[in-house]
């Protein structure tokens, strides 16, 4: 059975992906993950905005009650560098580069107007076989038009692809007027890839405290029906190679993700919870799958279940929703 | 060899030479030295070699003390070693330094020379220090500039290791080691050539080695002590030549030729000052002034003066000298004169006995002191002196610089006098520390020390307040060396960053006319006039001033950088100061921000960068109107209610005219009233706390942790309420027992610090809009003047009778008034709330003891003070006697009051039959454990004391004198973890053995927060601090699990913010134990790079995660059979290292040393869970072998 797929020009040996998480922080996970049959790993984000936020902070305390009091005029001492870029990080490429023989697609995870190029270039250099671009806003300006956000979306992937040479996938969210539009537009923008969809963490309310809390919720499996419309729609249609996260736990939603285009499924929640291990139960059993389902390959079932290629077009698009919730209120 | 240039400050400069002529420093901090230590640990830490290419070992100690004894250690081992040391350090030190010279070991030991305390402690300069170690048999070798002090660390030690005889090497603190000033710096090969190998060679061959065994530190008798005594005499006999030799050596390699005894002056001066020191420097541009006005004047500067060379001395005094003054920065209470007096006296008769010198008759000679605590010396001062030898009978025993209208020691001189060059630019900068102007102002005097040809000088003065300090910068640049050792009394150039210091301070007083004034202006050209306060506006017009302003404020938070308005007001000096053209200034000054903030990420720099860029459109000249004065008056500096002693002695210090007081108007003793930190509104607060009654739920924690006691609670009857202003807010009260009452909150928006502390512990949220609380912050300036109608109301309500408190409730506790008011602590302090907390609890009996540092400057620094008294007029009385001494200092305390309690139990027993027996029973028997109790036992004492009254016998004299000790007396010891961890540890243990009722309270911060950062064995695994800049990689100390091996002493670890009812049950439980207790209380601090508002969060985190394990052991709960050790707080809920990444002491490790920072937070993972593990081992487990109760 061959399980190969290709992804942003890279033939990988099944459509098993992990994505960023926490887990790619350890490298003896990553090298578990090879281990447990993953083709390639996404590592954690290295967050911009964060490595921004700790700089000034780190000027505010190293400054904060300085020159004001005869006997304190400092209160630490200064090492003779701080490592406040993403060295840290680009360390991080190379030792897990190091460690496994799988590809290493790096993440960049930031808010809209950002040196995106020069941390693009760092991960380049230090070894990454891609780049996933994770572009993070939350845009609250009532005055910010969509078209301005789309814009800034796609300077964005144009800097990055004139700065590095590795292929470039942009991970998406599905908050677009027409999410086929932008994805047209990265496509002609020159994305490699795109991933969809980036899950934005949900805030909160601690109902004790009547606080706002961060809160951070694993992926459903009924998650994937987003990402799996829109694979589904989108495949066949754009140039840039589609991977499907958020929900996948099981093999079933990696064989729907796969039927509707995807060309690798990302797996997070399901190794969280599960364990890495997990990885290669699904990975037996999508090859018993599409064995005992007598496919070929991989490659044969990837698409054939888009919109392009589906018995019904139509059941992807909006009128169906209707159909679907009226059905729901019937069961009840 | 090519000059090389710095512009460094004295303690940079000292060190730079130290660090790289030694091999072992081992250092301990104190002011104004410990930056010669931070130094020198920096340079190890980043590799830099000495000149023998080996990374010197900087090693702090737990006192000078231990840092004597090292440095003596590793001497007799062989290695090139040297301390840093000022004042009391080098007190301590003396024992070490006389074993050290008795073995005739040659070392330098580099002194920030600093006043001793005395009636007082001050941590500025003079000679008292170095005076004190005069017996020791060290040599004496005087700095009086910052280049002096940089040349002579390299020509002492050279002499030191040639002679065999150790030197002190002292400059004055804060003059020379915080001047920076542009100096020549001593190139390595120079050091190499002074000293070569075969003096290291020397000293190793005399040292301790198995390998050559020897025996030292004999014990001797009476038969040759003497004798042997005396054998070191021609080392001490040939030592002057030898340093004489050094500097000759050394003005051959660089040029600067110095001498034993320097002189200045013309050959036929016939008055001669005789001085050693910085103020050396002001004397020295005196004599070149006065002599160039036809006076015959020279200055006589003393740089070696131990061993003191007698004949050298007098073969330096030009032939023609009639008159000598003596100048001592010391006073010797008691002595014959001051020591350099009686030394020069001694050196004059005995010279002129053996016919050395030119001199053919005794002069006059006279003695006077000077510049006591870095008190200016000069050149008026200089002058006067001068005078005073012209005349026919020069007085003698002089003091120059104040006015003694006690005894009349002073000497008059013209304080308009000034020799100040028009060639030197002489800028004065007031600034607020928070704003950045001192670092500012550095960064200006590097940038013209290094671009210009330009010589440079900075001197800084500081607040003695930490929240909300006011700091005067003090600026000279010129085309020749400068001299003048003093503050500027003839400013050129003045700029006032705060708005609000001209209504506080006469900054004009000190510019000269023509100048020109920048001032830091919300108000644009056009509007500031009306602005300025009159008699500011009066100085503009007198003194003809050019005057600038710029909304600094505006620009800064244009460019997001808060209030640091630092870098706008650098930009606007240079560009009207001319000091460099305007383009060559701004590409300057980008090249220092580049280099002050390049490693703090680009982020930052950039941001500076477009400050400079914007501050020159937005700075405006403005055009002084034809109108002329209409500005407000000054405000009065305290209210004409104020105490007499606070109207003529608190309010010049306030007001910056602490230098015009008489010595008549002083107390003679060091002793001060309590209750003045309330005449000194400060109003720092840019916002203040605003109560909404409709939301408060009365809970009483914004007031427990207010560490100003600025928020405070009442409980009233509602009649007193009648009058109350129209806006004071009130609302029923909750509580049961004082069920119709009112309860009122109200803020002290004057004294307020705006720290955000009671917003941030404030439980209770508006239910329409969960962003607000029951207190919630609001501008100060528009509700000022309503708030302060409130207060005053709010004050002159009574205070509830204590007996109707309930003290072991926060929320009644809280209604108990404060008895330690508006500190100078920091804004959002984590001490000082505890420090309340025991004012409100047992302040009205309370002695305590308070070791030196953060608390006792925020308690005891003038001019004004926290500690206040109740209406009846009682209240804590505290003194600080030093660091390291404070248990036992407290200890004494407790022996004292015992013991007149005593007494005045045995006068009762004996005045038994006239007091009647009931009234002494009641009085011997009293058990005094509440405030009923206290309260009935003052009743009795005043009955006593009525009854006295009556009673013409010594022994009822003697009881009225000592009646008041039949009250219990609560004895405290309170200090921070560098005296109780290191310092003062021995005294500790002593006291925590002894069994006395002395209650301890360890401000445990950590780290030493007072002299900026230092490791303590307090800080814990992991944290960055000076001396631990990779992380301290040991474990804090355990010092509550060591108490409590005594099984005798009460201990409790209490952090308010993360449980406020256990740390008010520890303070009670341990005030009440009939022995020693110990409260080790987590302090969050400035010094952990923290956000202070959210200081409380901080120690709940420390809690949640298991680092802070809240517990109690009390031994009075073995009597009822139970586990003495309760713990109180519950097991961790929060990973150490969540705890950790919220402070930067520690999360600046992963931003330095990532992998250490990982390796260090892991361990500190696995200590915390032992920890519980033994803590929780310990309160379950039945010590006793009876029946345990868990705790």
């Amino acid at each position: 059975m061959d399980l190969t797929t290709t992804y942003l020009g890279m033939t990988l040996s099944n459509p098993l992906v992990p994505s960023a998480s926490p887990l790619t922080k350890e490298i003896d996970h990553i090298r578990q993950m090879e281990d447990a049959g993953a083709a390639a790993v996404v590592l954690h984000s290295l967050f911009v905005e964060q490595l921004q936020q700790e700089e000034l902070e780190l000027h505010y305390h190293l400054t904060e009650g300085t020159e004001s009091f005869a006997e304190a005029l400092s209160y630490f001492p200064e090492p003779p560098e701080f490592k406040l870029g993403p060295e840290e990080y680009l360390e991080h490429i190379q030792k897990a580069k190091a460690a496994v023989q799988m590809p290493v697609i790096a993440s960049l995870n930031g808010p809209m107007a950002d040196n995106w190029p020069n941390y693009a270039s760092e991960m380049e250099e230090a070894g990454a076989d891609a780049l996933e671009l994770n572009i993070y806003a939350i845009p609250t300006d009532l005055d910010l038009s969509g078209r301005e956000v789309e814009q800034s979306y796609l300077d964005i992937v144009t800097e990055v692809k004139q700065a590095i040479a590795i292929p470039v996938t942009v991970k998406l969210n599905p908050f677009f007027s027409n999410l086929a539009n932008i994805a047209k537009q990265l496509d002609d923008a020159g994305a490699d890839g795109l991933v969809l969809f980036n899950r934005f963490y949900q805030p909160d309310i601690d109902l004790q405290a009547l606080e706002v809390v961060p809160s951070v919720l694993l992926s459903t499996p009924q998650a994937m029906r987003l990402p799996l419309r829109w694979i589904a729609i989108l495949a066949g249609k754009v140039k840039a190679d589609l991977a499907a996260t958020s929900g996948i736990w099981s093999v079933e939603d990696v064989l729907k993700m796969l039927m509707v285009g995807a060309k690798v499924t990302h797996l997070c929640s399901a190794l969280l919870k599960n364990g890495i291990s997990h990885l290669a139960s699904v990975k037996k059993e999508l090859f018993e799958w599409l064995e005992r389902h007598e496919y070929e390959s991989v490659n044969q079932m990837q698409g054939s279940m888009s919109q392009a290629r589906c018995p019904d077009p139509s059941a992807y698009e909006r009128a169906q929703y209707m159909r679907a919730l009226s059905s729901y209120a019937h069961r009840r | 060899m090519n000059k090389m240039h710095a512009t460094i400050e004295g303690n940079e400069a000292v060190a730079y030479v130290a660090h790289r002529t030694n091999e072992v420093i081992a250092i301990y901090p104190i002011t104004p030295s410990s930056g010669m230590g931070e130094w020198a640990d920096e340079w190890s830490a980043k590799g830099q070699r000495n000149i023998w290419n080996t990374i010197p070992l900087v090693v702090e100690m737990q006192s000078e003390g231990g840092a004597a004894a090292a440095c003596h250690g590793a001497l007799q081992t062989g290695a090139l070693t040297t301390t840093f040391t000022a004042s009391q350090g080098l007190l301590l030190m003396i024992p070490n330094m006389y074993k050290i010279a008795g073995e005739l070991t040659g070392t330098v030991f580099h002194v920030a020379a600093r006043t001793l305390a005395t009636h007082a402690l001050s941590i500025f300069g003079d000679h008292s220090d170095v005076m004190a170690v005069r017996a020791t048999g060290w040599g004496l070798v005087s700095s009086g500039s910052v280049q002096e002090a940089h040349d002579f660390a390299l020509i002492s030690q050279v002499a030191a290791l040639r002679s065999r005889i150790p030197f002190v090497h002292f400059f004055e603190g804060f003059r020379i080691t915080h001047e920076v000033a542009k100096i020549e710096l001593i190139d390595e090969e120079v050091m190499r050539a002074m000293i070569p190998y075969e003096l290291v060679e020397q000293q190793r061959a005399r040292a301790m080695t198995p390998d050559r065994p020897v025996l030292r530190g004999t014990a001797q008798n009476p038969d040759h002590f003497f004798q042997m005594r005396e054998t070191i005499n021609p080392f001490y006999d040939r030592c002057c030549d030898l340093f004489q030799d050094a500097m000759d050596q050394f003005a051959g390699l660089t040029g600067r030729q110095y001498q034993l005894f320097q002189y200045h002056g013309p050959q036929d001066a016939e008055r001669i000052v005789v001085m050693m020191g910085s103020g050396a420097q002001a004397a020295h541009e005196t004599v070149d002034y006065l002599n160039a006005h036809g006076e015959k004047v020279g200055l006589l500067k003393v740089r070696v003066y131990r061993p003191f060379d007698g004949k050298r001395f007098i073969e330096s005094l030009p032939a023609s000298t009639r008159a000598i003054a003596v100048l001592d920065r010391t006073k010797e209470p008691g002595a014959g004169g001051e020591p350099l007096y009686l030394d020069v006296v001694h050196a004059l008769y005995e010279g002129l006995a053996s016919g050395h010198g030119s001199l053919d008759s005794f002069p006059v000679v006279v003695g006077g002191r000077y510049g006591l605590s870095s008190k200016d010396f000069t050149a008026a001062m200089a002058k006067g002196v001068y005078d005073n030898l012209a005349l026919d009978r020069p007085k003698n025993h002089f003091t120059i610089g104040i006015n003694d209208d006690l005894t009349h020691t002073s000497l008059a001189y013209d304080k308009e006098f000034s020799v100040e060059s028009e060639q030197v630019v002489r800028a004065l900068f007031y600034g607020l520390g928070a704003d950045g102007t001192v670092g500012a102002n550095k960064n200006s005097i590097k940038i013209i020390g290094k671009d210009t040809d330009s010589y440079a000088q900075g001197y800084f003065v500081y607040d003695s307040r930490k929240a909300g300090a006011v700091t005067v910068s003090h600026l000279r640049f010129g085309p020749d060396p400068i001299r003048s050792s003093y503050l500027i009394n003839k400013a050129n150039f003045i700029a006032c960053h705060q708005w609000s210091f001209l209504e506080r301070y006469d900054l004009l007083r000190d510019i000269v006319s023509g100048g020109t004034f920048l001032i830091n202006s919300v108000y644009g050209p056009d509007e500031v006039w009306d602005h300025l306060p009159a008699k500011v506006q009066q100085a503009i017009i007198r003194k003809k001033l050019k005057l600038f302003v710029i909304d600094a404020y505006e620009v800064a938070k244009q460019m997001g950088m808060g209030s640091r308005i630092n870098t706008v007001m650098q930009t606007c000096f240079f560009a009207i100061s001319g000091v460099l053209p305007k383009e060559e200034a701004i590409a300057a000054i980008k090249r220092e921000i580049e280099k002050t903030y390049g490693k703090k990420g680009e982020q930052i720099v950039q941001m500076n960068f477009r400050a400079v860029d914007e501050s020159l459109s937005h700075l405006h000249e403005v055009t002084i109107p034809e109108a002329g004065v209409s500005g407000p008056p000054f405000p009065p500096i305290v209210p004409d209610h104020a105490p007499e002693f606070v109207k003529k002695v608190i309010a010049p210090i306030i007001s910056g005219d602490g230098e015009d007081l008489s010595t008549s108007m002083l107390p003679c003793d060091g002793t001060f009233p309590t209750g003045t930190a309330q005449w000194e509104k400060r109003n720092i607060a840019l916002e203040i706390p605003v109560w909404d009654p409709q939301v408060c739920i009365q809970c009483g924690k914004c007031s427990m942790v207010c560490p100003h006691a600025t928020i405070r609670m009442k409980v009233v009857e509602p009649g007193l309420l009648e009058d109350a202003p129209e806006t004071f807010k009130f609302m029923e009260c909750k509580t049961k027992d004082w069920k119709g009452m009112k309860f009122c909150l109200q803020v002290a928006p004057e004294d307020c610090t705006g720290c955000g502390l009671c917003v941030e512990m404030c439980p209770a949220k508006n239910k329409a809009h969960a962003g607000l609380k029951a207190i919630n912050m609001a501008e100060q300036m528009p509700i000022r003047e309503q708030e302060r109608r409130n207060w005053e109301f709010f004050l002159k309500l009574p205070d509830l009778d204590r007996r109707q408190i309930k003290v072991t409730s926060v929320r009644t506790q809280q209604v108990q008034r404060p008895l330690f008011e508006f500190s100078g602590s920091c804004a959002g302090c984590g001490e000082t709330p505890y420090y309340k907390l025991l004012s409100q609890l047992f302040g009205d009996r309370a002695v305590i003891a308070n070791a030196t540092g953060c608390s006792s400057i925020y308690c005891g620094n003038l001019p004004t003070t926290p500690f206040t008294k109740d209406h009846n007029g009682r209240g804590p009385t505290w003194s600080n006697s030093l660091f390291e001494d404070n248990a036992e200092f407290g200890m004494g305390f407790r022996l004292s009051i015992d013991k007149q309690k005593e007494f005045a139990m045995e006068l009762v027993a004996r005045l038994a039959p006239q007091l009647g027996d009931e009234l002494v029973g009641g009085l011997l028997t009293a058990t005094q454990k509440t405030e009923a109790d206290i309260y009935e036992q003052r009743m009795r004492v005043a009955a006593l004391k009525e009854k006295l009254d009556g009673i013409e016998t010594p022994e009822a004299r003697q009881l009225l004198d000592l009646a008041d000790m039949l009250v219990k007396k609560s004895v405290w010891v309170v200090g921070g973890d560098g005296w109780a961890y290191d310092i003062g540890f021995g005294g500790l243990d002593h006291v925590l053995a002894s069994g006395r009722n002395v209650n301890m309270l360890v401000l445990d911060t950590e780290v030493y927060s007072n002299t900026g950062g230092q490791m303590s064995k307090a800080t814990p695994l992991g944290a960055v601090a000076k001396f631990a800049a990779g992380g301290k990689p040991a474990p804090k100390k355990d010092l509550g699990l060591i108490a409590m091996t005594y099984n005798t002493v009460y201990v409790a670890r209490v952090a308010m913010g993360a449980k406020d009812e256990q740390t008010l049950k520890a303070f009670i439980e341990a005030e009440a134990y009939d022995g020693p207790s110990l409260i080790i209380a987590y302090c969050h601090c400035i010094a952990h790079g923290i956000t202070m508002r959210t200081g409380m969060k901080n120690q709940e985190a420390a809690v949640d995660s298991g680092q802070w394990i809240l517990y109690r052991f009390n031994p009075d709960l073995v009597k009822e059979g139970k586990n003495p050790l309760q713990i109180d707080s519950r097991a961790a809920k929060i990973p150490v290292e969540e705890y950790l990444k919220m402070e930067n002491r520690f999360r600046m490790l992963t931003k330095s040393r990532p992998e250490e920072a990982r390796r260090l937070f892991a361990k500190a993972q696995l200590l915390a869970e032992r920890n519980w593990r033994i803590y929780n081992h310990l309160a379950s487990f039945d010590p006793e072998g009876t029946k345990t109760t868990e705790g």
